[in-house]
């Protein structure tokens, strides 16, 4: 008896040393989007069957910007692997600064990522991230308000229509605008929304020769229309509003549409927080009439590896499951198909139970819709839709969109806007090199 | 002769004093409210969140999710550690320039209080490539001498003048009766000085507690305080305020409460030298 115990003893010891000996440990930085927050629910699972133990780091967009740029361009190795978007991906895969995914085993299935989102994360045709959800834009409209105005909503509207239907929509008295729009400072809010929109007016930010594009006609337009709109249409202090306030004012019903990130669907059509929840239909951005580009942009979360990291293994053995069609199917199994990641993977699109939600079919048709290599009319050195993809657009970007943010609360005229927003970007570009 | 207070005027004063006093307070108040309430609710109109049910959900989601304890812990040796560590350098340089002051002690006491005039985020790659080399990223070790360095300039000018206050002739009697240096400080100075020590450790704790630049940016998993867990609930995509509040109600809650009981002791630290 006593030998069986110690036996056992023993055994547990040797168990525990050899769990002990062999844990690795790897770190994330994240931000705390929904889709986020399920990974972390679910990375037990990953533990469990690796036996390699996660560190999560959440923090807020711009903190997380700041934090893991601090860290990868010192090499101070805090994080093995890093949520960043489709701006950072070709910009720091370029420097060197992350680790290339080129050896992928063949269950992962890499051609079965969106092709567009493969563009956007690669630089050199060489990928440097995998995505963990993508998104494009498109128009989320109330279908009861729209049959109130007497309007049909067309699968691919004109911006005319847009500004036509916001104003028959638009009920003052019960405090229902008719459509809701990011006006906030930020490259990555109203500025986002700006960028994309421009394309579809035939605006680009540069020429070929890196001349800023401020003082062209289709920028005027752009931004006169949008201005034009907005005050008819939109809600009180629509300068200022970004993603989060837009979508707090469309779930309480004070938007008859609203034009932003496809992953606002699912909140937007969520019964236990949208009072409107069934009565959202969807249609793809408007374009201006005769212009073949259309405001809907691109963007994928994803998940890369810094280059330095001691545990490059580890890091990509958790991408490979954090990415992997069997994590979705996992999601799908727990939480239902609405809430699993979406806009990385074609076979998501094709699968027979994603096919049925109603949102579905128009985030595929705007995500294949986009083109970062091409995003204007007119030709542009950069690549990117909502963005250009070179480090200085971001401070650049944000300045702009300052001034128009300034424009639209009234402050200045879309003119004045304008001859600043081009004054600005040509300096930087000149400081930087580029002219 | 002081001028008589009619009651008029007293009452004027409490209804200005409390209507500033709530108007400050409102946020935090505000903050309290939601996140008693579901993610649904909490974007209503105010009157609507108001009359919306009550609920311990989110604070029962951040609590599941998040290492709250561990977080506190943090914040808990930071900000402490940070404190007494100032306290242990600040004493004596504070010493030294309120008694026997040279030419320069003003220019130095000036040069002190500048290094807080420089925005933080102009140090950071310097900061953080020391960290770097020393292999103090993300640990607490590193934290705590990073804040006590930023808190430094405070707690020095903060002892000082109090130290300023006490009358000179105490400390010559000291020596008169054989006092050494290390007496003096220890069993003459310290003991006068216990109220202005109090103030200056209870305001730099809150200081360190609430310090939201080097607490992010320096830590990752293991050293991050209080100011990281509210960070975490922040989202670009979505909208938590519910569960954001309680998160931020958590991590307020225990420097709010400390803040309570030793208002006395912090008014006397903020007005301090005011009056003369």
């Amino acid at each position: 008896m006593f030998l069986k115990n110690a036996l056992r003893a023993a055994t547990a010891l040797t168990v525990l040393g050899a769990g002990s000996a062999f844990a690795e440990t790897i770190t994330i930085a994240t931000v705390n989007n929904g889709d986020m927050i399920r990974m972390q629910k679910y990375t037990h699972l990953f533990t469990e069957q690796t036996g390699i133990d996660v560190n999560w780091v959440t923090l807020e967009e711009n903190v997380l910007r700041q934090r893991v740029t601090t860290d990868i361009s010192t090499k101070g190795g805090q994080f093995d692997i890093m949520t960043i978007g489709m701006y950072e991906a070709p910009i720091w895969g370029k420097n060197g600064w992350l680790v290339p995914l080129n050896d992928l085993p063949p269950e992962y299935d890499v051609n079965d990522i969106l092709p567009a989102m493969r563009g956007g994360l690669s630089y050199d045709g060489t990928l440097y991230a995998a995505p963990f959800y993508g998104e494009s834009s498109m128009i989320m409209y109330r279908t009861d308000l729209m049959e109130k105005a007497g309007l049909e909503m067309p699968e691919d509207p004109t911006w005319g229509f847009i500004r036509k239907a916001a104003a028959a929509m638009t009920d003052r008295e019960n405090d229902i605008n008719g459509i809701c729009l990011r006006g906030k400072a930020g490259w990555g809010e109203g500025g986002a929304f700006i960028t994309a929109m421009s394309n579809s007016f035939g605006a680009r930010w540069f020429d070929m020769d890196w001349n800023a594009q401020f003082d062209t006609p289709a920028w005027h337009e752009t931004l006169t229309f949008y201005k034009g709109m907005m005050d008819e249409s939109g809600p009180k202090g629509y300068a200022t509003n970004g993603f989060n306030e837009n979508l707090s004012l469309f779930q309480q019903g004070k938007c008859g549409m609203w034009i932003d990130a496809t992953v606002a669907a699912s909140f937007v059509t969520n019964p236990d927080e949208s009072t409107v929840a069934d009565k959202v239909g969807f249609a793809l951005a408007p374009h201006k009439e005769g212009v073949s580009k259309h405001a809907n942009w691109l963007w994928a979360w994803a998940l890369a590896i810094p280059a330095g990291t001691q545990k490059e293994d580890a890091a990509k053995k958790f991408i490979e499951w954090a990415t992997s069609k069997d994590y979705i199917e996992l999601v799908a199994a727990n939480e239902g198909w609405a809430n699993v990641p979406p806009g990385a993977r074609t076979s998501l699109y094709e699968n027979p139970n994603y096919k049925d939600i109603p949102f579905a079919k128009m985030t595929l048709k705007s995500i294949l819709m986009a083109d970062p290599q091409h995003p204007t009319v007119d030709p542009v050195p950069y690549v990117g839709i909502q963005f250009a993809a070179i480090p200085e657009f971001a401070g650049i970007a944000t300045e702009v969109s300052q001034e128009f943010a300034a424009a639209y609360a009234g402050q200045q005229t879309v003119e004045e806007a304008l001859a600043k927003a081009q004054a600005i970007t040509n300096d930087a570009m000149e400081a930087a090199g580029y002219r | 002769m002081a001028r008589a207070v009619t009651t008029r005027r007293k009452t004027l004063n409490t209804l200005v004093a409390w209507t500033i006093g709530l108007l400050i307070f409102f946020p935090i108040l505000w903050i309290f409210v939601l996140s008693f309430k579901s993610e649904g609710d909490a974007i209503l109109p105010p009157l609507q969140v108001l009359a919306a049910p009550w609920s311990l959900d989110s604070y029962a989601v951040v609590q599941e999710r998040s290492d709250y304890l561990g977080h506190f812990y943090n914040s808990v040796v930071l900000s402490l550690g940070s404190t007494v560590l100032g306290l242990i350098v600040a004493v004596p340089a504070a010493w030294a320039m309120a008694f026997v002051p040279g030419k320069r002690t003003k220019d130095v006491l000036m040069w002190m209080l500048s290094t807080k005039m420089l925005p933080a985020v102009g140090v950071l790659y310097p900061i953080y490539l020391l960290f770097i080399q020393f292999g103090l990223l993300d640990s607490r070790l590193g934290l705590t001498i990073v804040l006590m360095l930023i808190n430094l300039p405070i707690i020095i000018w903060m002892l000082y003048t109090y130290f300023r206050e006490i009358p000179g002739e105490i400390l010559e009697a000291a020596r008169m009766d054989g006092a050494g240096l290390r007496e003096e400080i220890l069993y003459v100075l310290t003991p006068m000085a216990v109220p202005g020590i109090a103030s200056t450790l209870l305001l730099n704790v809150i200081l360190a507690w609430n310090e939201a630049f080097w607490t992010l940016n320096l830590t990752a998993a293991k050293a991050a305080p209080l100011t990281a867990f509210i960070a975490s609930y922040s989202s670009p995509e979505g909208l938590f305020y519910a569960k954001l509040s309680a998160a931020s109600v958590m991590a307020i809650a225990p420097i709010l409460i400390m803040g309570w009981f030793s208002q006395k002791q912090l008014v006397r630290g903020l007005t301090f030298g005011a009056v003369k």
